[in-house]
């Protein structure tokens, strides 16, 4: 087990990269710490696949390093980095019986048979295949032909971290859950740094104790769960993160006030002017308040979505989403209210950060 | 909803059944027919009953073509297979060279059979072919016309330089609906080159090889054209196939009762390795459960 280090590292598919949108992956430079649980998380294309090849050994970055602990790897073949990486689509070596795929990366590294056969009892038991380890992988389902896959890297006791590409993608819903609460109890029970990359935020938050968020080849946000949630660095972040996502107002700053329209906010620790072509005010539709003061607004529709009902209301040509209770009533004439406490201030996408305060 | 019953549906499956009678059916009735009877001439026909049968399994002559065929086919069954596979191995997976490599494999393919045998019984001559005469000066004595080991050694590069290219392409089609990931994770898993091929590329092709087999032998089988080109079966009865035989019988001899026994035999023995290959390749692998 070990911390791996990411040094300034950039890579572009293309021989010779010259502009910055060239790069699939536009400098990271990040520590993922020994035994942590972390998610990678994006849309597609945003070059987290990328990056965990980059950190398997699957790809050489363009530029920068890689350390695993306080070697270098940048240089080291897959099979010498000693990690492990479940795909998407689960791999098996369909010839061979489940107990033989598990054994297959030892022997592969020449372990004695006695030691095998442990290793392998222990992890058939950890994953719960005790009653197949005589049986071909071939006939499997999906989910346990994925638990094959993520027993062959637990197999190697010393194995440096253990990556996960989208690894519930062909899995049944019911068993989602079943295998996610698996992972976890692995985690804690062996402190494996893993790294778990998917475009699904839910596996994402309720996964990793950190989660990094990826937007078109950059890292935009690292941080927990709750942070991306309260202060989300990057309007991507915002609307990426949520359900629905974070509501974005175009907005005028002023001497530290805020303008949406008519109506204008104090922000705390707000510089007087921002040199910004685009200035947006977030807010999440979790902190709207819907009731008689504020804000008028017209309502478009409201969606039921058992527990919480969602109002998507026009506020002054903007559409905006308000979460409210099941059994709250729109009121007839309408007005929003934002919870000063929530708001977050966006210059060209980026948030400012407000001074003396986190 | 009420229909009438009625059968007049048969009827909508009379076409294909007169194309099958008279393509497939009728003829070979027509060989049963003459396998149980004898003639003379002036088509004049006696009953012979199971006669012929027992003449061809009692016959050497019989037996000494099938032993042949069967050589024949074990040999260029192993030759194909192994160069196909390691040919589609080293086949690039992406740009120029894969359109390249497919049209070259493709090419052999085309040239009908006559043809294939006419240019390696040109090639191998040791007066005026390429091959002979290299051969020649470089003091081998090499000839087909007289020497059966030569005779058979290019009857089988005919057939190998024929032949490889098909099973190449269905090696190559199996091997890139690998997915990458299989790859990626024998190599997490410190697999070696052979490990890589024996569990994932293997599996993955067994069942286009299984196609490449039954294909080859069958075709391999019935081999007729090449040798029959080359020597015309010769030297003495040394590439006398089963096919090559039968003609000899049935139109050299006029002998159709007997070549009619045979076709019936020989069609038999095809059909019966057939299903042989087709149930232990498709149970090979594959557990009860």
């Amino acid at each position: 087990m070990a911390r791996i280090n990411l040094k300034d590292i950039r890579h572009a598919y293309m021989d010779n990269p010259t502009s910055d949108d060239d790069y699939a992956l536009k400098r990271v430079d990040h520590v993922f710490e020994d035994g942590g649980a972390y998610a990678l998380l994006g849309p597609s294309g945003c070059g987290k696949t990328t990056l965990l090849n980059i950190i398997s050994g699957l790809l050489r970055p363009s530029e920068g390093a890689i350390h695993f602990g306080t070697v270098d790897v940048t240089d080291l073949p897959t099979e010498a980095r000693n990690i492990a990486q479940v795909f998407q689509f689960p791999v098996v070596y369909d010839t061979m019986t489940v107990y033989d795929n598990l054994a297959f990366p030892l022997r592969n590294r020449g372990v004695a048979e006695d030691v095998v056969d442990r290793r392998v009892r222990e992890i058939i038991g950890m994953i719960g295949l005790e009653d197949r380890a005589r049986r071909k992988a071939q006939g499997l389902t999906a989910d346990e032909k994925q638990k094959i896959s993520l027993g062959r890297g637990l197999a190697r006791a010393d194995v440096n971290a253990i990556l996960f590409d989208e690894p519930l993608t062909v899995i049944d819903p019911h068993m989602k859950w079943a295998l996610r609460t698996q992972l976890k109890e692995l985690h804690r029970r062996f402190g494996h740094t893993m790294v778990y990359v998917t475009h699904d935020q839910t596996e994402a938050l309720t996964f990793a104790d950190t989660v990094v968020v990826m937007y078109e080849g950059e890292i935009v946000q690292i941080g927990t769960p709750e942070e991306l949630f309260e202060r989300p660095r990057h309007t991507f972040v915002g609307y990426f993160i949520g359900s629905p996502g974070m509501n974005l107002l175009p907005a005028a700053m002023d001497g530290g006030i805020v303008r949406i329209g008519g109506q204008s906010f104090a922000l705390p620790g707000m510089p007087q002017r921002l040199s910004a072509k685009r200035i947006e005010l977030g807010i999440r539709p979790e902190f709207v308040r819907l009731g008689r003061e504020g804000m008028p607004v017209s309502i478009a529709k409201v969606e039921d979505v058992g527990r919480k009902k969602i109002v998507h209301a026009d506020l002054e040509g903007e559409t905006i989403a308000v979460v409210i209770d099941e059994d709250s009533e729109v009121p007839a004439e309408p007005c929003v209210a934002f919870d000063p406490a929530h708001l977050n201030l966006y210059a060209d996408s980026w948030r400012v950060e407000p001074e003396g305060r986190p | 909803m009420n229909k009438t019953p009625n059968n007049k549906a048969w009827f909508m499956v009379l076409p294909v059944l007169a194309l099958v009678a008279f393509s497939a059916v009728i003829p070979l009735m027509t060989v049963v027919n003459y396998s149980m009877q004898d003639t003379f001439g002036n088509n004049v026909f006696f009953w012979a009953g199971t006669e012929w049968f027992q003449e061809i399994l009692h016959s050497n002559r019989f037996w000494a073509a099938m032993g042949r065929n069967l050589a024949f086919s074990a040999i260029i069954l192993c030759i194909e297979v192994s160069l196909g596979i390691f040919i589609a191995l080293n086949m690039p997976r992406k740009g120029w060279g894969v359109p390249v490599c497919l049209v070259l494999m493709a090419l052999p393919l085309l040239i009908p059979f006559n043809v294939v045998g006419t240019i390696w019984q040109v090639f191998g001559r040791i007066d005026i072919g390429l091959l002979g005469r290299t051969l020649a000066e470089l003091g081998i004595a090499y000839n087909y016309v007289n020497n059966p080991v030569h005779a058979w050694i290019t009857i089988i590069l005919m057939d190998v330089w024929h032949w490889t290219s098909l099973v190449v392409l269905l090696c190559y089609a199996g091997l890139v609906s690998i997915p990458d990931a299989y790859y990626q994770a024998a190599k997490i898993d410190g697999a070696s080159r052979w490990a890589v091929f024996r569990y994932i590329q293997l599996p993955k092709m067994h069942r286009v090889l299984l196609i490449a087999i039954l294909l080859r032998f069958m075709d391999s089988f019935m081999i007729y054209t090449e040798p029959f080109v080359l020597t015309g079966g010769g030297p003495g009865n040394t590439t006398t196939f089963m096919s090559i035989d039968l003609v000899k019988l049935a139109i050299g001899e006029f002998n159709l009762g007997e070549a009619a026994a045979m076709s019936i035999v020989y069609f038999l023995i095809i059909l019966l390795m057939s299903w042989v290959f087709y149930t232990v390749m498709t149970n090979y692998g594959t557990e009860k459960r």
